[in-house]
């Protein structure tokens, strides 16, 4: 008897999902991807785009081309999820009946939460780079920029790649000496947390790169108003910061159609999801994988590609009616580009912070440190990413487990 | 871990000052640690977010952000800083004696 699988998007979580089942399970499983477009886009290229080092159309190919053989691909928004059905109820009014549904909806930029962002002045003073549109157009405003005050500015989180800001911050810091301008621009990184990130060793290293750098830092801003006319940013707590020109991340939220599935997502959209199984809380036959899960880790490419083999593994165990692996650490690598090129690399997981060291061993790139193998590392990737990770294949030398050789824990 | 005295019972707190067994709380605790943490008196819309947290809490085994409480409280953001100035989420949780909202990464 077929059994159907039906995963929600077709975005690194949903492709690199839908591949590796399909190795990994008979012909009796049908296996369909749903998405409402057909525009497969390298998110992390998005930061470059701004500063002229990558170009919008070489970022996006076709999702149902990633897609491997014997997987369907459905061109379709998507309404709701009964999950007392086990339905799916498409955007045209058709449905899909699914014995496991995997969820890889990720999260949606929400700029319209934060009073004025979206008012006047967005895309013209105030710009997001965390999507194409936004970030082909700040290209041009900074190509124009010939001095003033630029803000970069976090509304809240969680957001995707958290260390993207800071990256924006170190490459506007590079851009800008490159084009000799920089003793005109005043650099200012603002930010909800109490420092410039969230694990204590990391935040003090990235803290004293902005220093080093000459950007100044404000913490704990909780952005309740952006007024693009004034040029100002103003906290739920009254505080004002002014600006030429904004970079802002804009809240972020799960997909629409979990918003309107009953039971299904939390109060910003995200699906509650058990953090080492990956199986949803709603229901034993949904499995979440990427930015749409609400677990306590990053929202970051790395992170899907190290769920994918968990997620896999317990989709086939859930079928078979055996007990799933609870094996999922919270791995999370990533390269933080920091100018003239070079770039740091941190790899951590749920229990374990971001530590100075090697990785993946005593042997291999340096973490928390600024290298230029870190920074071809980081381009690298992109390749990787198209041919390696959305394929479903395990990387060489990289681990699903966050590795402990190579760090240094005393330095807590 | 230290202790804390309110309303006449010695209760464990972790060094921000945040409950470490949220079964020890009661109502009664509540305006002293509002004092404690320069919230001032409380009125009823505060105790709307007080029992929230408590509620949210005990359904799900983590106080909300203060976005999420902005949409599901009732209470609006803005309003929640006017009731919590310096972090809702936070100073509500320490209030309602559960805690610290877990934080994001």
């Amino acid at each position: 008897m077929t059994k159907r699988i039906v995963i929600l998007g077709g975005g690194t979580g949903g492709t690199l999902a839908a591949n590796r089942l399909r190795r990994a399970l008979d012909a009796e499983y049908e296996i369909t991807v749903v998405d409402r477009d057909d525009d497969h886009v390298y998110q992390p290229g998005l930061l470059f785009v701004p500063f002229g080092l990558a170009q919008a159309d070489d970022l996006v190919r076709s999702r149902h081309r990633q897609l491997h053989d014997g997987i369907a691909y459905l061109g379709s928004g998507v309404d709701r999820v009964d999950t007392e059905a086990d339905r799916v109820h498409l955007a045209d009014g058709g449905v899909l009946d699914y014995d496991v549904l995997i969820i890889a909806t990720g999260a949606r930029l929400v700029p319209e939460e934060t009073d004025g962002l979206t008012g006047p002045g967005w895309m013209t003073k105030a710009f997001s780079f965390y999507d194409l549109e936004g970030a082909t157009a700040l290209a041009r405003t900074l190509e124009e920029f010939d001095g003033g005050r630029l803000v970069v500015n976090v509304v809240d989180m969680p957001i995707k790649c958290p260390v993207a800001p800071l990256e924006f911050c170190f490459l506007a810091d590079w851009y800008f000496q490159e084009r000799g301008i920089r003793d005109q621009v005043r650099l200012t990184y603002v930010t909800p947390l109490d420092g410039a990130f969230t694990k204590p060793v990391a935040s003090r290293t990235l803290s004293g790169m902005l220093q080093d750098k000459g950007i100044e830092l404000v913490t704990e801003f909780n952005t309740g108003e952006v007024d693009g006319e004034a040029g100002k940013l103003i906290s739920f707590d009254g505080r004002e910061v002014e600006f030429d020109l904004a970079v802002v991340v804009p809240a972020h939220g799960g997909a629409e159609c979990i918003e309107r599935s009953w039971g299904l997502g939390d109060a910003l959209g995200f699906v509650p999801t058990d953090e080492h199984t990956l199986q949803s809380k709603a229901r034993d036959n949904i499995f979440v994988i990427g930015d749409a899960a609400a677990i306590p880790t990053s929202k970051a490419g790395s992170v899907t590609h190290f769920e994918g083999e968990v997620l896999t593994r317990n989709v086939a165990r859930f079928l078979a009616g055996e007990e799933l692996d609870a094996s999922f650490d919270g791995h999370t690598n990533c390269f933080i580009e920091s100018g003239f090129g070079k770039a740091l690399l941190i790899d951590f997981n749920y229990d374990t912070e971001p530590l100075p060291g090697h990785y993946p061993s005593a042997v291999g790139l340096p973490l928390l440190a600024e290298s230029r193998l870190n920074h071809l590392g980081k381009l690298m990737f992109a390749w990787l990413y198209w041919h390696s990770l959305l394929p479903g294949r395990d990387l060489p030398g990289v681990s699903t487990a966050m590795p402990r050789a190579g760090k240094r824990f005393e330095t807590r | 871990m230290s202790t804390k005295v309110y309303a006449g019972t010695e209760v464990p707190v972790n060094e921000e000052g945040f409950f470490t067994d949220p079964g020890q709380w009661h109502d009664d605790m509540a305006a002293e640690i509002a004092r404690e943490s320069g919230v001032g008196e409380l009125t009823e819309r505060h105790w709307v977010i007080i029992r929230f947290m408590r509620k949210e809490f005990a359904e799900k085994g983590t106080g909300p952000t203060v976005r999420a409480l902005g949409k599901t409280s009732g209470v609006s953001v803005k309003e929640l800083y006017q009731l919590f100035p310096k972090g809702p989420a936070k100073l509500a949780a320490r209030i309602a004696g559960i805690p610290k909202p877990r934080g994001c990464i």
